[in-house]
C-alpha cells in the first residue's frame, strides 16, 4: 500500500506558520522580474494593453495563485506524486505527437477543450521532480553504479526524443541539460559524464540526420552568421545591432528603433531581451541578469538549507532548468548560441512557460518552507 | 542519518559546482553584453540607423515651356491614376497572385483595364517587392477616378493618387520643335540620381531634350524612417528640390498654329524669323505627330506607322529637310556678281527660252523665252537664261562664297542635334568629293538653285532675313534668354554703309537695293511670278522670290509631254519654294516655305507665305500696341 510505504508525517506546520516561512525575498525578486517583463511587453505592443499585456497579466495572476498553492503543499506529497506527474506529462507529449495541432511551424500544442497547453513545458518540471525522487531514493553506492543510471537516462531520453520530433530543439536541450544537472547534483561520478559525452558525440551524425532542415540551418548559421544575412542569420545580426545600438543607457523606453520597426523578429517572445536591452541599455540588461543571479543564488541557499535530499535536488534542479532558460535565451540573442526557440523566463510572452516556471518556483518555495522535514531514503522509513 | 550526511557533503560540493558554473556563465553573458553594448556600440548604432533611415528622392516639377507671349507650349497636367500595393490586397491567407487577380477583376467594371495592361501589371508585381505600388491605369477621367475612390473601402491595397504628366496643349503644331518627354532608357546618362526614379521622364527630342537639365530641376530628398519591410513609417527630414525653370521660346504659337494649318496635309516646312533679333517666330513642319502620345509609349503599330510614313511625320523638315532652293537662290547669284563687279545692275541678256553651252542645251522655265532682261526683270520673272549667263560670268567659287556668307552650307545650329548643313558646292568640294573637275554647265545649274546645291528651310529663312535687313549677320534665336538683354534693334539698317556695323556681311547698300527691288517686283509688279500672292493691305506689302526645284532631271520626253502637275506622280513632282520678307517699306519678318513635291513655288508656296506673313504682321502690330500700352501704364523705372 502506498499509504503505508510513503506515510506522511502529521503536518508539523500550521498554514499560518507556512505563510510566515515563505521566502519573501524570492517572491519579491519574481515579482520584480515579472513586472519588468510586463513593461517590455507594453513597449513592444506600442502602448496597447490588448495585444499582450493584459493576457500576460492574467496568466501571471493564475501562475502566482498556483505558485503560492504549491508552496504551501507538504513536500512529501510531491515526492509521492513525482512519478505519476512524469507519466502524465509523458502521455501528454505522446498525445501531441498523435493529435497535436500545428502552431508556429511545429507541433507543440495540445488542445484540451478550450485549454491550449504545451506538454513539453510541463515536462520540464515533471522531469526534475521524477529525477529528484529517483536519486533521493538511491544510495551513493547505487548512484555510482552504471546500471542504476539506465532508468534516469531513459527518463530524460524519452521526452527529449519526443520533443526533438516536434521539433523543438530548445526544449530538448533544456531537458537534456536540466536532467544532466540532476545527475551532477546526485553525485554521479564525472567519468560517467565523460563516457556520456563521448556517446552523445558518437550519436551526433545520427542526430544530425534526424534534425529538420531549418534546425540544421540554424546551427550552421550560428557557426557562420554571414552565411545567410537575409535569412536565418538575419535574426542574430538584427538582434546584435539592436543591443549594440542600445549602448549603456539604452535608447529610452519605447524608443527602440530595431524593435519597433520590425527589424527584430518575435520581439514579444524569444527576442524580448533584445528589446529590453535596446531600450534600457546595458543597465537594463545587467539589471535583469542581476535579478536572475539573485534568484539562482537563492535556489542554492534554499537547497543547502533543506534537510531532505529530495528537496535539495528539487530546488537546485528547478534552479538549473531556470538557469538554462536564461542562458540559452540570452546566449542566443547576443549571438553566443544558435537561434533556438527558448523563451526568456518570467519575461517572454507565453502562457505555459510562465505558469510552469511559477509552479517550479512554487516547488522551490515549498522546499524552503518544508526545509526541516526529513524524508527517509527508503519508502516507508523516515529519519525523524 | 550517517548515510544522508555523506550524501549531503557530496551534494554541497556539487551544488557549489553547479552554482559556480551558473555564475561563471552569467558572467560570460554580462561580458558579452558589455562587449556589444559598450565596446561595439558606435558601430551597431550606425548600423541601426542605416537600417531604419532611407533616403527617398523627390521629383521636382518640370519647368514649363512658354511661347514669346507666355502661352503654354508644354506643361504638367494632373494625372489621375490608380495604383495597387500587392501585399495589401491579400485577404487572410490568400496567395498574392490570387489576391491580385481578384482585385483586378473588382476594378475592371470601374476602369478600363486591357489585357495588355493586365499582363504588364502581373509582370511588374512579380518583379517588385510586394509593398511597392504598381501602376494599374494612368490618365483616368475624373469620373473613372471618383468611381474607384468611392469603392476604395471595399478594395484593400488599391490606391488612387494624382501624379503629373507632361502635356502639350499645342499638340501636333509644335511637336517637332518642343519635342516630347519619355521614360529614361538604359542608354541615358544616369549621373543624376533623379533618373533612377521609377516613372521619371526626360526630354527625348526638341527643346525638351535641348534644355532638359534646366527644365528638369534639382531633386529634393526626404529622409524617411522605414521598417524592416521597407515600408515608410514617418518622415524625419525633408529637403524640397528645386523645380525646373520655365523656358520661354521666341516662338509665336498663334502664328505657328496658323502656319501649321496653312501647310495642312502637305509634306512641308515654314520658318518665320525676326530679321533684326533673329527670333524664330515660326518653325513649322508637317505632317506632325501628337507628342502627348509619347508620354505613355507608343505601340509597335503606332510607331511603325510614324516611321514608315513617306511624308516623315517625325522629321523636323525646317531643320533637317534639305532641298534644292531653285530660283530662290538667284539673289545670291546676283549679289555675287554685283559685289565682284562682274556685271552691273543694268546688264542685259536676251532670253529666247534656251541657251547652248558646248553641246548642252539649258532651258528656261518659260518655253518661248523672256526676251530682253535686266537683273531686276530677270528676278521678277525668274528668268533662268539670264542667271545662266550671270553665273557663268561670275563662276561657282564666288557664288559659293556669297552663299556661305548668307549662311548657306552651314547648319542653323540650335544644338538640337538634327540641324543639317545643306550643301554649297564649289570646285574644291567637287574634286574632293568625286575626284572629277567642276564643269561649267554645273555652274549654270547651280545658278538657278539646282544641281548639287541643297538648303534647309531654316537656312533659306536666315538668308532672306539677312538680305532683308540689308546684309547684317543675324543669329537665329529659339530660346529667349532668361535674363533679357536690351533688344538691340537697328532701325533703318538699310542705310548703313558696309563696315559701319560689326554685324555687317560686307555687302554694298547699292547691291542690296538692287536685290530688294527685284524681290519687290516679284510680288508687286503684275509681271512678277508671285504677283497673285501679293499682300494688298497698305504697309504690309511683302517682297519675295519663288522657287521651283526639280526632284529629277527633266527629260526631253517630259518636256514634249508637258504633263500637268496632277498627272505627275507625287514623289516626282517639283518642290515648291518661296522666300520673302515684309513689310517692304520697313522690313521686319523673313519667311521661307518649302512644300515637298508641291509643284510650283508661285502656285503652291507663295500663297501659303502670303497668309502667314499677313498674320505675322497683324500679330506684330498688336503686340507692339500691347507693349506700348503696358509702358504707358507702368513707365520703365529710371535710374538715378
Amino acid at each position: 500500500m502506498v499509504e503505508t510505504r510513503l506515510r506522511l508525517a502529521k503536518p508539523e506546520l500550521t498554514l499560518k506558520q507556512k505563510v510566515v516561512r515563505l521566502n519573501w525575498v524570492l517572491v519579491l525578486l519574481i515579482m520584480l522580474t515579472v513586472g519588468l517583463g510586463l513593461a517590455v511587453l507594453y513597449s513592444v505592443s506600442d502602448g496597447a494593453m490588448d495585444t499582450w499585456v493584459r493576457a500576460q497579466g492574467i496568466r501571471i495572476g493564475i501562475g502566482f495563485v498556483l505558485m503560492f498553492a504549491i508552496a504551501l503543499v507538504d513536500i512529501r506529497l510531491f515526492l509521492r506524486l513525482a512519478y505519476v506527474g512524469y507519466f502524465v506529462a509523458l502521455v501528454l507529449l505522446i498525445g501531441v505527437e498523435l493529435a497535436g495541432s500545428i502552431g508556429m511551424g511545429a507541433q507543440r500544442w495540445l488542445e484540451l477543450g478550450s485549454l491550449r497547453m504545451q506538454p513539453s513545458e510541463l515536462m520540464k518540471v515533471a522531469l526534475v521532480l521524477a529525477l529528484a525522487r529517483y536519486f533521493h531514493e538511491r544510495s551513493m553506492e547505487e548512484v555510482h553504479k552504471l546500471r542504476w543510471l539506465l532508468i534516469p537516462v531513459a527518463m530524460i531520453a524519452a521526452p527529449a526524443l519526443l520533443v526533438i520530433r516536434q521539433p523543438d530543439l530548445g526544449t530538448a536541450l533544456l531537458l537534456i541539460f536540466g536532467g544532466g544537472a540532476m545527475f551532477v547534483l546526485a553525485g554521479v561520478r564525472f567519468r560517467v559524464f565523460a563516457v556520456g559525452t563521448v556517446a552523445v558525440i558518437g550519436a551526433i551524425p545520427f542526430l544530425w540526420r534526424s534534425l529538420h532542415g531549418y534546425q540544421q540551418d540554424r546551427i550552421l548559421t550560428f557557426l557562420d552568421p554571414e552565411r545567410d544575412p537575409l535569412g536565418a542569420g538575419y535574426h542574430i545580426i538584427q538582434s546584435k545591432i539592436a543591443l549594440g545600438a542600445g549602448g549603456v543607457f539604452g535608447r529610452g523606453f519605447r524608443e527602440g528603433t530595431q524593435s519597433h520597426l520590425s527589424f527584430l523578429p518575435e520581439s514579444q517572445t524569444d527576442f524580448i531581451f533584445t528589446t529590453l536591452a535596446e531600450e534600457l541599455g546595458l543597465v537594463g540588461g545587467l539589471g535583469l541578469l542581476g535579478l536572475y543571479t539573485l534568484m539562482l543564488a537563492l535556489s542554492v541557499i534554499i537547497a543547502l538549507r533543506s534537510r531532505n535530499h529530495f528537496g535539495r535536488l528539487l530546488a537546485l534542479g528547478i534552479g538549473a532548468t531556470f538557469f538554462l532558460y536564461v542562458f540559452i535565451n540570452i546566449g542566443m540573442v547576443t549571438g553566443l548560441l544558435p537561434v533556438v526557440g527558448v523563451p526568456l523566463p518570467l519575461v517572454s510572452f507565453g502562457g505555459t512557460a510562465m505558469v510552469t516556471l511559477l509552479a517550479g518556483f512554487g516547488l522551490m518555495l515549498s522546499v524552503h518552507i518544508h526545509r526541516e522535514v526529513q524524508i527517509s531514503r527508503r519508502p516507508g522509513g523516515t529519519f525523524s | 542519518m550517517g548515510e544522508d550526511n555523506g550524501r549531503y557533503k557530496i551534494f554541497t560540493r556539487r551544488a557549489l559546482l553547479v552554482g559556480g558554473t551558473q555564475a561563471a556563465l552569467l558572467a560570460a553573458l554580462s561580458g558579452r553584453l558589455y562587449y556589444l553594448q559598450v565596446v561595439r556600440s558606435d558601430q551597431y548604432r550606425m548600423l541601426a540607423d542605416e537600417n531604419r533611415i532611407s533616403l527617398r528622392l523627390l521629383a521636382p516639377r518640370r519647368g514649363k515651356i512658354l511661347d514669346r507671349d507666355g502661352r503654354v507650349l508644354a506643361t504638367n497636367q494632373q494625372n489621375y491614376r490608380v495604383l495597387i500595393i500587392p501585399e495589401q490586397t491579400k485577404l487572410g491567407d490568400e496567395e498574392i497572385d490570387v489576391a491580385l487577380d481578384r482585385t483586378l477583376n473588382a476594378l475592371e467594371p470601374l476602369i478600363p483595364i486591357s489585357d495588355r495592361q493586365r499582363d504588364r501589371i502581373v509582370r511588374e508585381v512579380s518583379r517588385k517587392r510586394n509593398f511597392v505600388p504598381v501602376t494599374v491605369v494612368e490618365n483616368l477621367t475624373w469620373e473613372e477616378f471618383s468611381r474607384v475612390n468611392v469603392r476604395s473601402p471595399d478594395l484593400p491595397g488599391v490606391l488612387s493618387d494624382v501624379g503629373e504628366t507632361r502635356y502639350y496643349p499645342q499638340g501636333k503644331s509644335l511637336a517637332h520643335l518642343v519635342g516630347y518627354v519619355a521614360l529614361v532608357s538604359e542608354d541615358d546618362d544616369t549621373d543624376d540620381p533623379l533618373l533612377t526614379l521609377p516613372g521619371f521622364r526626360i526630354g527625348r527630342t526638341g527643346v525638351e531634350r535641348l534644355s532638359d537639365l534646366s527644365l528638369r530641376g534639382k531633386a529634393g530628398a526626404s529622409h524617411v524612417e522605414v521598417n524592416a519591410h521597407g515600408r515608410v513609417i514617418r518622415e524625419l527630414e525633408r529637403r524640397e528640390g528645386q523645380p525646373g525653370s520655365n523656358l520661354v521660346l521666341t516662338l509665336d504659337s498663334e502664328l505657328q498654329k496658323k502656319a501649321t494649318e496653312r501647310l495642312g496635309n502637305e509634306s512641308a516646312a515654314a520658318v518665320v524669323m525676326d530679321i533684326w533679333s533673329g527670333d524664330i517666330l515660326v518653325m513649322a513642319s508637317t505632317p506632325g505627330f501628337d507628342p502627348n502620345a509619347f508620354n505613355y509609349g507608343l505601340t509597335q503599330d503606332e510607331w511603325d506607322r510614324l516611321v514608315m510614313d513617306t511624308r516623315k511625320p517625325l522629321t523636323n523638315k525646317a531643320l533637317s529637310g534639305q532641298y534644292p532652293p531653285g530660283s530662290a537662290f538667284k539673289m545670291i547669284v546676283s549679289l555675287a556678281a554685283l559685289e565682284a563687279g562682274i556685271v552691273n545692275p543694268g546688264h542685259r541678256v536676251f532670253c529666247r527660252g534656251e541657251v547652248e553651252l558646248g553641246n548642252q542645251t539649258f532651258h528656261c522655265w518659260k518655253r518661248g523665252g523672256h526676251g530682253n532682261m535686266t537683273m531686276t526683270s530677270a528676278t521678277e520673272q525668274s528668268c533662268d537664261v539670264y542667271f545662266y549667263d550671270v553665273s557663268r560670268r561670275t563662276g561657282i567659287d564666288k557664288i559659293s562664297e556669297m552663299a556661305k556668307r548668307f549662311g548657306l552650307g552651314a547648319p542653323v545650329d540650335f544644338g538640337l542635334g538634327i540641324e543639317r548643313s545643306g550643301l554649297m558646292p564649289s570646285r574644291e568640294w567637287k574634286l574632293a568629293r568625286t575626284g572629277e573637275r567642276w564643269q561649267v554647265g554645273e555652274t549654270l545649274i547651280t545658278g538657278i538653285g539646282q544641281g548639287f546645291v541643297l538648303t534647309t528651310p531654316a537656312q533659306l529663312a536666315l538668308m532672306t532675313a539677312q538680305i532683308a535687313n540689308g546684309g547684317l549677320r543675324v543669329t537665329p534665336q529659339l530660346i529667349k534668354p532668361a535674363d533679357p538683354v536690351e533688344e538691340t534693334r537697328v532701325d533703318g539698317g538699310l542705310d548703313l554703309e558696309p563696315g559701319q556695323d560689326s554685324r555687317s556681311l560686307g555687302i554694298s547698300a547699292s547691291a542690296m537695293a538692287v536685290i530688294h527691288g527685284g524681290m519687290d517686283a516679284v510680288m508687286n509688279n503684275p509681271r512678277g511670278t508671285a504677283y497673285r500672292s501679293r499682300i494688298t493691305q497698305a504697309g504690309f506689302e511683302m517682297a519675295g522670290k519663288t522657287g521651283t526645284s526639280q526632284v529629277r532631271r527633266i527629260t526631253e520626253a517630259d518636256r514634249e509631254a508637258d504633263r500637268s502637275i496632277a498627272e505627275t506622280p507625287w514623289a516626282e513632282r517639283d518642290h515648291a519654294v518661296f522666300v520673302g520678307y515684309a513689310p517692304v517699306s520697313a522690313p521686319r519678318y523673313a519667311i521661307s516655305v518649302v512644300v515637298e513635291h508641291g509643284g510650283g513655288g508661285a502656285s503652291m508656296a507663295a500663297p501659303i507665305a502670303h497668309d502667314i506673313m499677313l498674320k505675322a504682321q497683324r500679330l506684330g502690330v498688336a503686340r507692339d500696341l500691347r507693349q506700348a500700352a503696358a509702358e504707358v501704364e507702368a513707365p520703365p523705372e529710371r535710374e538715378g
